[in-house]
């Protein structure tokens, strides 16, 4: 009998240690973890990755290099935030105009699987001119990820088909390839092309 | 200008009835500005927007929607969270109280339309039905606008 009563009460202490575990992994590392401030892209060149843009060339972040860079993840299958994002970022470009000439303008798939380059051809084709499409094998897209701190994930949908949770922010970089700022997703235009035009005028006073 | 008056209430009256079942509760419901962005084929779902709003005094309740265009069709919504990650899931039923309005906009809620019938193409429309708790249901025909389009207005 006081065996017994020993067993339940070890196992209860046990179960409230377990338990008390289980919600500190959830307040420090689990899904309440506080949001990850300082989180932000390297440098252009401090990243190393290989893709193919939308007409088959080869690339990689050294060939942005020289010029402002725009830089965001999404994926073709995507109904509602990247036809959105890529929307959004063409009214941008509209805005600024002739001040964009120049800019590298990058949407990298984070479903190189459904995304070819036929289907990265023709999605941006859709879109505005400046807009490249970059894919590639799938542990290059995790390596290009990996250093804009993009984050994404594969969730299965009813089905049998699948959809991807992504990070949709858009990446400012300067002329030299230095991170300066992100868009968060559905920022407004007021404060969106602002912070593109901080990013060009790096260059023209890089330039002069 | 009468003649332009009476032909314009007539015109609303014919929408409005050919529109809304009567039935208490969704009778009430107007939908405003129903729009959708073209697809590439019919291997992409597709998503559809809208402006629903209850001009009635008493909460109405919708629980889905369905088009002959899609195999399934639900109210989505899209969040994204402190890190900037966005993801979607099903909105569940959806009650909008007495003079209010919701708003199918991009980046927040959305009619998402899998397995395509046939590829939406920009210029024409398809009907969208919207089932309400109390039985009601109204049909709302959707324009398609091009890929790139923003809002309502193109």
């Amino acid at each position: 009998m006081n065996l017994l009563k020993i067993t339940v009460y070890a196992l209860a202490g046990l179960a409230a240690i377990a338990l008390t575990l289980a919600v500190g992994w959830w307040r420090v590392d689990g899904p309440e973890a506080p949001e990850r401030t300082g989180l932000r892209p390297v440098d252009l060149s401090a990243m190393d990755f290989r893709l193919s843009d939308h007409e088959g060339e080869e690339v990689g972040p050294e060939i942005l290099i020289g010029r402002p860079t725009m830089v965001f993840f999404g994926f073709t299958y995507c109904p509602d935030v990247c036809p959105t994002t890529l929307s959004d970022i063409s009214g941008w470009l509209d805005d600024l105009g002739e001040e964009v000439e120049g800019m590298n303008v990058v949407f990298i798939t984070v479903d190189p699987e459904r995304d070819t380059v036929e289907a990265m051809a023709e999605y941006v084709s859709y879109f505005h001119p400046a807009i490249r499409g970059w894919t590639g094998p799938e542990e290059e897209v995790a390596r290009a990820a990996q250093g804009f701190r993009a984050r994404y994930e594969r969730v299965s949908t009813d089905g049998g088909d699948y959809t991807m949770n992504h990070t949709a922010s858009v990446f400012l970089f300067d002329d030299d390839g230095q991170f300066t700022t992100m868009i968060d997703y559905h920022e407004q235009r007021e404060f969106a092309v602002p912070k593109i035009r901080r990013a060009l005028n790096k260059e023209t006073e890089g330039a002069t | 200008m009468k003649t332009v008056v009476y032909g314009l209430m007539a015109a609303l009256m014919f929408a409005l009835s050919a529109t809304m079942p009567a039935i208490a509760g969704s009778e009430d419901v107007v939908v405003e500005d129903a729009w959708a962005r073209a697809s590439i084929g019919v291997n992409r779902p597709g998503a559809a927007y809208m402006t629903i709003r209850n001009t009635g005094d008493e909460a109405v309740t919708l629980t889905g929607i369905r088009t002959d265009l899609a195999i399934m069709s639900d109210i989505h919504q899209t969040s994204t969270n402190a890190e900037g990650v966005s993801s979607m899931a099903p909105a569940g039923e959806i009650e909008i109280a007495p003079g209010d309005a919701v708003s199918l906009e991009p980046g927040g809620l959305h009619a998402m339309l899998m397995r395509l019938q046939r590829p939406m193409a920009e210029g024409e429309s398809f009907s969208l039905t919207l089932d309400f708790s109390d039985g009601g249901e109204i049909v709302v025909e959707v324009s398609i606008l091009g890929i790139a389009a923003r809002g309502p207005d193109g």
